[in-house]
């Protein structure tokens, strides 16, 4: 008697919601998923799209030197980035904590540069680490040798730097909440038994994180595509070897109606970016259990 | 010791913003002898140097900047309209989206939410090429529209919404039915008032999101008048140096501008997507 009434009213509520849905719905479908599906056939297409190719575009993906390179490059960034982010503004959370009086004041500073545009940085950055640049003239005057910055491998330093100071408040916010999830008890508890504040770091504080650190992890992938602004921005479409990003692979495949090959790695990244993602959900639900 | 460590980080963004306001405030030729070296390809020997103070603080190259570079005046606009537009387009469309989400029960709810999260990560880069197939086909290539139009339809503020409507009590909404009010009213009258903390948190990351946008504007916007600022200063930043350290200023101010008064909801809105997902 009761069931098909509350099956009724489920249905009621479907058209419900049709209203309040459909616009973002038919807009998702038009700029997101028909594009996605759009890239998924291109890449078995020549690049006029007339004619399917089957796995030729992925066998000359293979081959071609500068995908290499920004997928070498590409990894090693993320390999080296992420990480060295997540510790960073793991230590600024974990700080501003004993900061006490001044944590507010902290907290927001470091948050700033996420807010800062690109476009007032680009003259402070060209002024810091061209050839002539401000770091360079400090470490002169210091009696260091110069480093060449923008023309050699430590541009990719440069750029990992960048990440770091960009999204460091970001992450560190993650954290704090992560942070207040924890149980104070717990704390006392281990004061009460004597720990140090490094043992109670170790065995309180960094297993009861693990839910925020794979969150974390993956925010801050998808953020750390967009540093793709600050390396062209600076250093332009063909920037020193080491920081040749997939970004800059993409644009100028773009830029030369390479369609095919781009769409078939568009495909590889977001299938790359999917099971790296799906992996870290997994692991993190088996963490939570 | 940690305020040290503290202090020494907040040194890192702290100098870069006084830089700015210094560099703004000097003359064109103090600007051109301490970072000529650095920035202009005639300068000769010596290094980039740089002082506390401009030795003789001028708002000249602001002026110039403002009255005498219309250049600059229409990358300003086009970055006002470009982030505007975006998140004005974004709460009319993601709002009662994530309204439906948070309380509303259907069909495939679960699903499409998980849809949304999935299409969220994607990376520009992946759509980029339909993107711009669909911009030629609308007739929007080339104007604002064929930035604005995807972002509008971005699924990043649903999901923030969402989390932020999903904390509106379902008691005032059984409440507000028994006394027979719509769906649209009940959403109008207590899911907005309720849940705009949400809402506007959404607002501040997508403005942040669309005053820093390079992606796009770079692949869909061809003509030099459609220019935001970001594509603007990549283009001055070798010719005067006075136009284009006053130009970073005033960059910086709108987006320094809803920092301050929007930093609430920027931590709400970045947590909103920490917390389970």
């Amino acid at each position: 008697m009761k069931r098909p009434k509350v099956t009724g009213l489920r249905r009621r509520e479907s058209w419900q919601a049709l209203p309040f849905l459909l616009p973002s719905l038919l807009g998702l479908c038009l700029f997101y998923l028909f594009p996605l599906a759009e890239t998924v056939r291109a890449s078995f297409m020549d690049p006029l799209r007339s004619r399917a190719v089957g796995w030729g575009n992925y066998r000359a993906l293979f081959q071609n030197t500068a995908f290499r390179l920004a997928v070498r490059n590409t990894c090693r960034f993320l390999c080296i980035c992420i990480p060295a982010l997540l510790a960073v503004s793991l230590l600024c959370a974990v700080l501003l904590g004993a900061a006490k009086r001044r944590a507010v004041f902290f907290k927001s500073v470091l948050l700033l540069p996420y807010a800062i545009p690109v476009a007032s940085i680009v003259v402070l950055w060209r002024a810091l680490f061209s050839g002539k640049g401000l770091v360079n003239g400090l470490l002169v005057g210091l009696g260091c040798r110069p480093v060449d910055f923008m023309g050699s491998s430590a541009a990719f330093w440069v750029l990992i730097f960048t990440y770091l100071w960009r999204n460091n408040g970001y992450d560190m916010l993650l954290w704090l909440a992560g942070l207040e999830t924890i149980p104070r008890p717990l704390y006392e508890a281990a004061a009460v038994d004597g720990a140090t504040p490094f043992q109670t770091f170790v065995f309180i504080t960094l297993p009861n994180l693990l839910p925020t650190v794979v969150l974390t992890t993956i925010l801050s992938l998808v953020n750390s595509f967009k540093v793709f602004r600050e390396a062209y921005l600076v250093a332009g479409n063909y920037p020193q070897e080491s920081i040749y990003l997939l970004q800059h692979l993409f644009n100028n495949w773009f830029l030369s109606l390479d369609i095919g090959k781009l769409s078939a790695a568009a495909v590889l990244l977001a299938l790359g970016l999917g099971c790296v993602v799906y992996l870290l959900y997994h692991f993190w639900g088996g963490g939570q259990e | 010791m940690p305020v040290l460590i503290l202090g020494l980080l907040a040194f890192t963004v702290l100098w870069p913003l006084w830089f700015t306001v210094d560099g703004a405030l000097m003359a064109s030729d103090e600007l051109t002898a301490a970072l000529g070296p650095a920035l202009l390809d005639t300068a000769d020997g010596g290094y980039a140097v740089w002082t506390i103070l401009p030795s003789w603080p001028t708002l000249q190259p602001l002026a110039e900047l403002l009255l005498d570079t219309p250049q600059f005046f229409s990358a300003f606009w086009n970055t006002c309209l470009l982030a505007f537009a975006q998140i004005a387009g974004q709460l009319v469309v993601a709002a009662p989206a994530s309204w439906a989400f948070a309380k509303l029960r259907f069909a495939g709810r679960r699903f499409l939410l998980l849809g949304y999260i999935a299409l969220m990560v994607l990376p520009f880069q992946v759509l980029m090429v339909p993107n711009y197939l669909i911009a030629t086909r609308l007739g929007i290539y080339d104007t604002p529209l064929s930035v604005i139009l995807p972002g509008v339809f971005s699924a990043f503020p649903v999901f923030i919404m969402t989390r932020s409507f999903q904390d509106v009590p379902n008691e005032l909404l059984e409440a507000a039915k028994l006394d027979g009010a719509t769906a649209w009213q009940i959403f109008w009258k207590i899911g907005v008032p309720l849940g705009y903390a949400g809402i506007f948190a959404a607002l501040v990351l997508n403005f942040i999101e669309g005053w820093n946008a390079v992606e796009q504007p770079l692949l869909f916007l061809k003509s030099q008048s459609n220019w935001p600022l970001s594509m603007y200063m990549n283009d001055i930043v070798t010719g005067n140096l006075g136009i284009a350290m006053a130009a970073s200023l005033l960059s910086l101010i709108p987006a320094m501008l809803v920092f301050l008064y929007g930093q609430t909801y920027l931590e709400l809105g970045i947590q909103a997507g920490g917390i389970k997902a």
